[in-house]
């Protein structure tokens, strides 16, 4: 929707400049002030609670991860460990980047219909729209292991099969976001 | 000893400490600017290069920077002039350190007998060998846009030609009021005079006989040596300024003459408006206070006491502008020509006459 952008006229004070750019720099002066200062007593370890910065030094120090962030996916397993897949294929249909791959078995289990044989994510492929979390009608897939980093050397290094996604384990507490860290 | 061999050698040792004091305040600054910038954004800067197991608040960035420039593969544009290209860095380098030659640092020193000025080079028209050396400097920016071959850079290096031809306009005309107060060009006869003090207590620095032309004298110098918010010639992130074909050494060494560009300006204007190496109430023989209280000082101490005003003068200023440089936006290219021509130009002009008028007057 088309709208009008009102624009203020400039004061003469403000057309002068002078007074503006002092202000500016005070300003500047100010931010880098009260940073040298945090930095400094953090040194000497005071004031922690305050950040000096708002990057973060990311091999050694993460960000708080939303706890809804969507992260590499895992599948979720049954009380016997199995599992928890039925190879319904509705993730797999509903992938928009068709990353996913499933090979279906049959097993014993009168309750359960399929199993699946395998179950690859081609990571290189997947765009983490989450799709597949919805879809699932058993929760067996799930994207909350916190792992961010997922480069490979090769392609093959990209897929990822069904004992990993079954090994992982959801992000641990501490790496989440929490009220009062927000 | 030969006075001829004598001369050289004082000269050598004049130059050298000059030539090391400048690289080491390039370092420095280069660092500051780096570490000032990150902490007025929220950041942290650069802090990751290690020398020895010692990151130094990365310190070091500049060092491990400089080796990366020079192993870097200098590209010289097929279609561009090869000789041009390679003069260009040179040029502009020469340009700015040569200007470097004539400010005086330090009083007259005598040491084992021998009595001479802090200072390269005692020309009689330093002010005017200053202007004349950054005049060259220009054909620098001019020659590494138009032997680019690229329409980018040649845009780049008009855009620096007429921005610092114009602002050289303002800064002559400032640098006469000044001209009118202290009668000559020479850069150490200026500072000398500025030891002087008005009413018995005021040190009569270009600041206070010439506090317009300070300012002026500031706005003009900035936006010759192309910083922010005038660093239209550059604009490296969006406008894409002469030195896009510019890769290694070539690169840093605009890089680097731009810095030292910079803090030629400062220190011009320290020396001509803020009183140089001058220390307030110290004179040659040690503290005289107005009130006519003395107190007596070896002469080696009053000098480096006067070399170290002159170094933190120096560094203050250059602060100031960092400040400055990181505080406001870029101008569009016609504000910054109305800005020189209109406002900064005009200005100058009433200063002279005011400073004219007072001098005939009083």
């Amino acid at each position: 929707m088309a709208f009008v952008v009102t624009r203020r006229e400039l004061t003469w004070w403000e057309n002068l400049y002078i007074g503006e750019i002092i202000r500016g720099v005070w300003i500047t002066s100010r931010h880098f002030l009260v940073n040298l200062t945090r930095h400094a007593a953090h040194a000497v370890g005071l004031m922690k609670d305050k950040r000096a910065m708002v990057t973060y030094q990311y091999p050694e120090e993460r960000r708080p991860m939303s706890p809804r962030k969507r992260t590499r996916h895992r599948l979720t397993k049954r009380a016997d460990g199995s599992p928890r897949c039925v190879a319904c294929m509705m993730c797999e249909t509903v992938c928009p980047a068709r990353c996913i791959y499933i090979l279906a078995k049959e097993v014993d289990n009168p309750n359960i219909e399929k199993a699946p044989e395998r179950f690859d994510i081609d990571l290189g492929k997947c765009v983490f729209c989450g799709y597949c979390v919805e879809a699932c009608p058993e929760d067996a897939i799930r994207m909350d292991t916190g792992i961010l980093e997922l480069g490979a050397l090769s392609r093959q290094g990209m897929m990822l099969d069904m004992e990993t996604m079954l090994a992982s384990s959801p992000t641990p507490q501490s790496d989440l976001l929490t009220r009062r860290s927000a | 000893m030969n006075p001829f061999w004598t001369a050289l050698a004082i000269k050598l040792g004049v130059a050298t400490v000059l030539l090391l004091g400048a690289s080491t305040l390039l370092f420095i600054i280069s660092w500051a600017e780096r570490k000032q910038s990150a902490l007025i954004q929220d950041r942290i800067g650069a802090n990751r290069a290690k020398l020895f197991g010692v990151r130094a608040w990365g310190l070091w960035h500049n060092l491990a920077d400089t080796l990366k420039l020079i192993l870097k593969e200098d590209y010289v544009p097929p279609t561009g002039d090869k000789f041009l290209h390679t003069l260009a860095p040179f040029l502009a380098m020469f340009c700015a350190l040569a200007s470097f030659a004539v400010i005086p640092y330090g009083p007259t020193m005598t040491l084992f007998g021998q009595s001479f000025d802090l200072q390269v080079a005692p020309l009689n028209v330093g002010l005017l060998f200053v202007f004349a050396i950054m005049s060259i400097g220009i054909y620098g920016f001019v020659l590494a846009g138009y032997a680019s071959n690229n329409n980018y850079a040649f845009l780049g290096g008009l855009r620096a030609a007429s921005q610092m031809i114009s602002y050289e306009v303002t800064m002559g005309a400032t640098i006469v009021g000044l001209l009118l107060c202290y009668n000559t060009l020479d850069l150490q006869q200026m500072v000398v005079q500025q030891g002087e003090l008005l009413w018995g207590w005021l040190p009569a620095w270009g600041l206070v006989l010439q506090p317009i032309g300070f300012f002026l004298f500031l706005a003009a110098g900035t936006a010759e040596t192309k910083r922010t918010p005038f660093d239209l010639p550059e604009g490296e992130s969006e406008i894409i300024g002469y030195y896009v074909e510019y890769s290694g050494m070539k690169y840093g060494m605009f890089f680097s003459a731009d810095l030292i560009e910079s803090m030629v300006i400062a220190a011009l204007a320290v020396t001509l408006f803020l009183g140089g190496w001058q220390v307030p109430f110290l004179a040659a023989s040690g503290v005289v206070l107005p009130g006519g209280a003395s107190w007596e000082l070896p002469h080696l101490l009053v000098v480096l006491l006067q070399v170290g005003a002159f170094a933190f003068k120096l560094v203050l200023l250059s602060w100031i502008l960092m400040t400055v440089r990181w505080t406001l936006p870029r101008f569009r290219y016609d504000q910054l020509m109305k800005l020189g021509w209109t406002f900064l130009l005009p200005i100058s002009l009433v200063n002279i006459l005011v400073t004219g008028a007072w001098i005939v007057l009083f």
